[in-house]
């Protein structure tokens, strides 16, 4: 699709690098996230309690999980916008199904893995088999799944969402030794992108992502199956959507718009983090990065009380600084 | 993707009659239809003229966003910043015939500003397309919430006519649209920026070799992209008779107007396309929405269709592509 | 360099331009004034059918759209992209079933949300020659005024739910409108809490008349009565933004006696962000949907529920059937009672059987196939 041609990485002779070059050298990312960090406790000093901090991964939960799942899309250089619809799906179809009895939860949890499934590996059959753009793919999706959602109930939900699913997004853990309260969206968030960051960065599937996303014809030259492995990523990015869906469903309970504008976001987090468009480079904790970032913007533009059209701006504004200052340190021949 | 994947793939792929078979498909998709359920009144010249009336918005935003992705670029500030034409354009008038071309003026003129934006990111600071326009988008979103809340100022009655003039039976934003599409295609085929821009999208280490100013083309296919959005913005202000600053959104003019434009022929990866198959696109997505009202379908299946029908059509002629796509 | 000089000189020229900007005020007080007043008048007209009731004696006299039946009638709806859309079209449609003998068709058109294609609808449905009358849903007061307009030369038109800037339809049907709607809700927070309290006010987004004029009612009413305002801040309507911007104010101030919410759509949320920290719930206004009713009774909270009926759907279809029959109808327009849900009245509302975004002020109890094509059980 759209491509930047990189420029040849420049050959310097072997020097130890300045702490100041190294400083430099880290992910923006990481940089991003420390500021904004910083700035929100600045601003509000009960931010550093466990009451404050547990609350924002609490709430950040779903975008990193939705972002590091669709990394695995974007480094073996495809796209997937219909996650948010996803997401507004698994949460109608739940509460339609399960119609607040909490004896249904488990085998419609499970049945909305199974859609998450269904819909990941459609994706990756249209575009390894049919040759449809994923861009074009998903976007058919994201208007398809959000029809089916709306149709399948009326364009209204129908149940309501029993305890056992809602904790999923509001039980949190009190009076434990040290940190004091533990939700348990947080501990799904790090189960989540641990198994993640296992798969993309201790197993052969991330090399084989990386290498599908940089050069398909030469992957394929090496013996890569080029459409096995960007349809696993399909799958992976939409069983991740499920597991926000049902995060998000839990904290924020049953609405026809639960979904919507998460799949930019979650580009916009993996982008922030590093990862390249287009393919070939990108990492879990970048993606995971980028998202807690533009969880901790919405939070601290909520704290300053900033009004709210000027908050689009902000965000427009960062993402494309953020990606400059990623682009020209690739360009200096960074990692 | 590499360069030379995209060459090869481009010439071993024979030549399909994409914008023909489109509109065939539209023309017996909605003649069947209007016969099956008994409305063939819908089959006159004002049953024709109607269907391509209700087009008329997202076609001109297509038209520019073809040229974007001829040059293997994407814009999806469209949508805001036909919200930002709108709203201008009825701000500056404020229902004075004697401003009207002031504002038109001043709405091209921003509309070119944001295209060269979007063009300086993507050349000279190598930002992807997708986040550079997606990011300009928010920031015009932002911009323009923050000073106009509602319906602002009012378009003169004189203005008004560019949406509800006729020629005969056929109204001027029809024949605008067909004739801003003949200058497109001709300046796309006939002229050196076309076939620059043709080179620039297909392979542009090619084409920066050859000596075409890559970065140029693409600059200036993304102010004409703008160009045609803030178009559409005072097409909508002169029938909605003001501007508002959601028109752009409710329209989903972004995302679809890169189905349309892919539908309609022009691939992702640049260099091959035209502004008919775009035409035709939008066309078809005008005849088969007439359609499914006729057959009295529910707008929620109406959404599950159109998204079947935006990878049903690429996928009818993509399969053939040798090669991986993203 | 060069970028930064644009982007600056595009900024300057929009907030410039925003000083100057406001063209419609939604903060009109005669209007305000005159919604208070209806909010304590006495309504003609059945008492125990809200939907037909109306305030005052003007009748508009339709002798001349006077035809034989059966009817047929056309409906452009504005689309049915929130679930009080979706509540209120089954409504009707349960409305044009009872009078099945009156009507022969009934003709929708649903334009998704967009001005653009309502004027093509309102177009294409004169231009087929099936309507004896005309209802309207506007999706935007300006935008379609013309194409009203131009309907109003071939039909009678009833239009509902927001008006037009015309008066060439028929009737207007309306229940008291934004400002009752903000007033309801702020004076029982005002009563409620001390002077000085804190409220947040929460509302779904900028721009939209019904709801500007809601915020303008309640800010008076709190400016007032001395209420501290800590906060106002757009939602958009979605649920976990609305439950993280409570709980970022709580941190922020520490305890709220109250939030103002201009819908009800997310007030569950809201509620739930205290109930999250372990925090006693304060005051939250809302609607009528289900959920935030069951809430309010289940956990004893104090609340209130303003509404904006669903029942006026069924009002457009008895005043365009009525003024087919050359009937009088209430006009040039029809407000309807607005009733709030109060804690005395909340019994008769509240309703564990029907979906959670069901809307109790439907009027559609004794109605066919209630409570199913509601999806209620």
């Amino acid at each position: 699709m759209i491509e930047t041609t990189e420029p040849r990485p420049r050959t310097t002779p072997r020097v130890v690098p300045s702490p100041l070059r190294r400083l430099a050298a880290i992910r923006p990312a990481y940089w991003v996230l420390i500021a904004l960090l910083v700035a929100i406790a600045a601003t509000s000093p009960a931010f550093l309690e466990p009451q404050g901090y547990m609350n924002f991964l609490r709430r950040a939960a779903p975008l990193v999980i939705l972002a590091a799942g669709q990394l695995f899309v974007i480094v073996a250089g495809g796209f997937d916008l219909s996650v948010g619809s996803l997401i507004t799906l698994v949460v109608m179809a739940s509460s339609l199904l399960i119609q607040g009895d909490p004896a249904q939860t488990w085998w419609v949890i499970a049945l909305v893995y199974g859609i998450g499934l269904a819909v990941g590996l459609f994706n990756g059959l249209v575009v390894s088999w049919l040759k449809v753009p994923s861009i074009i793919t998903t976007l058919g999706m994201l208007l398809a799944l959000k029809g089916i959602a709306l149709a399948w109930s009326g364009g209204s939900p129908q149940g309501y969402l029993p305890d056992n699913f809602r904790d999923f997004g509001r039980l949190t853990w009190r009076g434990l030794p040290g940190i004091d309260l533990l939700p348990l969206a947080v501990v799904v968030m790090v189960a989540a992108v641990a198994l993640l960051w296992w798969l993309m960065h201790g197993t052969v599937l991330g090399r084989l992502l990386l290498a599908v996303g940089d050069n398909p014809r030469a992957a394929e030259l090496a013996g890569a199956r080029v459409r096995l492995v960007r349809t696993i990523a399909f799958v992976v990015s939409a069983l991740s959507a499920v597991t926000a869906g049902i995060l998000l469903g839990g904290f924020a309970g049953v609405s026809t718009n639960v979904g919507d504008g998460y799949e930019l976001q979650a580009i916009a987090a993996i982008v922030i983090g590093g990862a390249q468009l287009l393919g070939g480079r990108g990492t879990v904790p970048g993606a995971v990065a980028g998202a807690l970032s533009l969880s901790a913007l919405f939070t601290l533009l909520n704290l300053i009380g900033l009004p709210k059209p000027l908050r689009d701006a902000a965000q427009g504004l960062i993402l494309i600084v953020a990606v400059g200052w990623s682009v020209r340190r690739r360009r200096r021949g960074g990692a | 993707m590499s360069a030379i994947a995209a060459a090869g793939r481009s010439r071993r792929r024979a030549e399909l009659p994409v914008p023909a078979i489109l509109i065939a498909a539209s023309v017996t998709g909605f003649t069947v239809t209007a016969l099956a359920t008994g409305q063939s009144a819908q089959l006159s010249a004002d049953g024709v003229i109607a269907v391509l009336e209700r087009v008329v918005a997202l076609g001109l935003v297509a038209l520019g966003q073809t040229f974007v992705i001829l040059a293997r670029s994407i814009d999806l500030s469209v949508a805001n910043l036909v919200s930002v034409g709108a709203v201008m354009a009825s701000w500056l008038m404020q229902g004075d015939p004697a401003m009207m071309l002031p504002a038109v003026a001043a709405v091209l003129a921003i509309s070119a500003v944001v295209g060269a934006i979007n063009g300086l990111l993507v050349t000279r600071f190598e930002i992807n397309p997708l986040i550079a326009t997606l990011g300009v988008g928010l920031v015009l979103q932002g911009l323009l919430s923050a000073s106009f809340q509602n319906f602002a100022g009012a378009v003169p009655e004189s203005f008004q006519v560019l949406a509800y003039g006729q020629v005969g039976p056929v109204p001027y934003p029809v024949i605008g649209l067909f004739v801003l599409a003949g200058c497109a295609a001709f300046v796309l085929r006939s002229t050196r920026f076309g076939a620059h821009l043709y080179a620039t999208g297909g392979n542009p280490d090619g084409a920066r070799l050859a000596g075409i100013r890559t970065h140029r083309v693409t600059l200036a296919a993304h102010v004409i992209c703008s160009l045609a959005a803030g178009l559409t913005g005072l097409y909508l202000a002169s029938r909605l008779r003001s501007g508002a600053p959601w028109v752009g959104r409710d329209g989903i003019y972004d995302l679809e107007s890169i189905a349309v434009v892919v539908i309609g022929g022009t691939i992702l990866a640049g260099g091959r396309g035209g502004v008919w198959g775009t035409l035709a696109g939008v066309i078809l997505f005008g005849a088969l929405d007439a359609a499914f009202t006729m057959i009295g379908i529910d707008a929620f299946v109406k959404q599950v269709l159109r998204g079947g029908i935006v990878i049903a059509a690429v996928a009818a002629y993509a399969y053939r592509t040798k090669g991986h796509v993203a | 360099m060069r970028i930064g000089v644009m982007i600056g000189t595009a900024a300057v020229l929009a907030v410039a331009a925003g000083g100057a900007a406001q063209a419609q005020s939604f903060d009109d007080p005669k209007e305000f004034e005159a919604q208070r007043a209806l909010m304590s008048a006495k309504a003609e007209g059945p008492a125990d059918k809200p939907w037909e009731q109306h305030y005052g004696s003007q009748m508009v006299d339709t002798a001349k759209y006077k035809k034989p039946g059966p009817y047929k009638l056309c409906f452009s709806n504005a689309g049915v992209g929130n679930p009080w859309r979706v509540v209120g079209f089954t409504t009707m449609q349960a409305e044009v079933d009872l009078h099945k003998a009156d009507i022969a068709s009934f003709t929708v058109a649903d334009a998704e949300g967009k001005d653009d294609k309502q004027i093509s609808d309102i177009k294409a449905m004169l231009a087929s020659g099936k309507c004896d009358a005309l209802i309207v849903s506007p999706n935007t007061t300006a935008a379609l005024t013309p194409a009203v307009e131009e309907a109003c030369k071939q039909v009678p038109v009833i239009v509902f739910d927001r008006g037009v800037l015309t008066n060439c339809p028929v009737t207007v049907v309306k229940p008291i409108g934004g400002y009752a709607f903000g007033i309801a809700a702020a004076e029982y927070i005002a009563a409620n809490v001390p002077k000085g309290g804190k409220v947040l006010a929460l509302r779904i987004l900028p721009g939209v008349d019904v709801l500007e004029n809601r915020w303008a009612a309640a800010k008076r009413i709190f400016d007032e009565k001395g209420i501290q305002v800590v906060g106002v801040e757009f939602t958009d309507g979605d649920r976990a933004k609305t439950k993280s911007i409570v709980e970022d104010t709580l941190t922020r101030v520490g305890k709220l006696d109250a939030v103002w919410m201009d819908a009800g759509a997310t007030s569950v949320a809201a509620i739930e962000a205290f109930e999250d920290q372990g925090m006693d719930v304060p005051i939250v206004t809302g609607e009528d949907q289900q959920d935030f009713l069951q809430k309010w009774k289940q956990s004893g909270m104090k609340a209130v529920a303003p509404t904006y009926p669903t029942y006026q759907w069924r009002t457009a279809v008895i005043a365009a059937l009525r003024v087919l029959k050359g009937e009088k109808v209430p006009g040039p327009a029809w407000s309807l009672p607005q009733p709030t849900i109060t804690a005395e009245t909340l019994d008769k509302y509240v309703n564990d059987k029907m979906p959670p975004l069901h809307y109790a002020m439907c009027g559609c109890e004794g109605m066919p196939d209630y409570p199913q094509r509601w999806i209620g059980k």
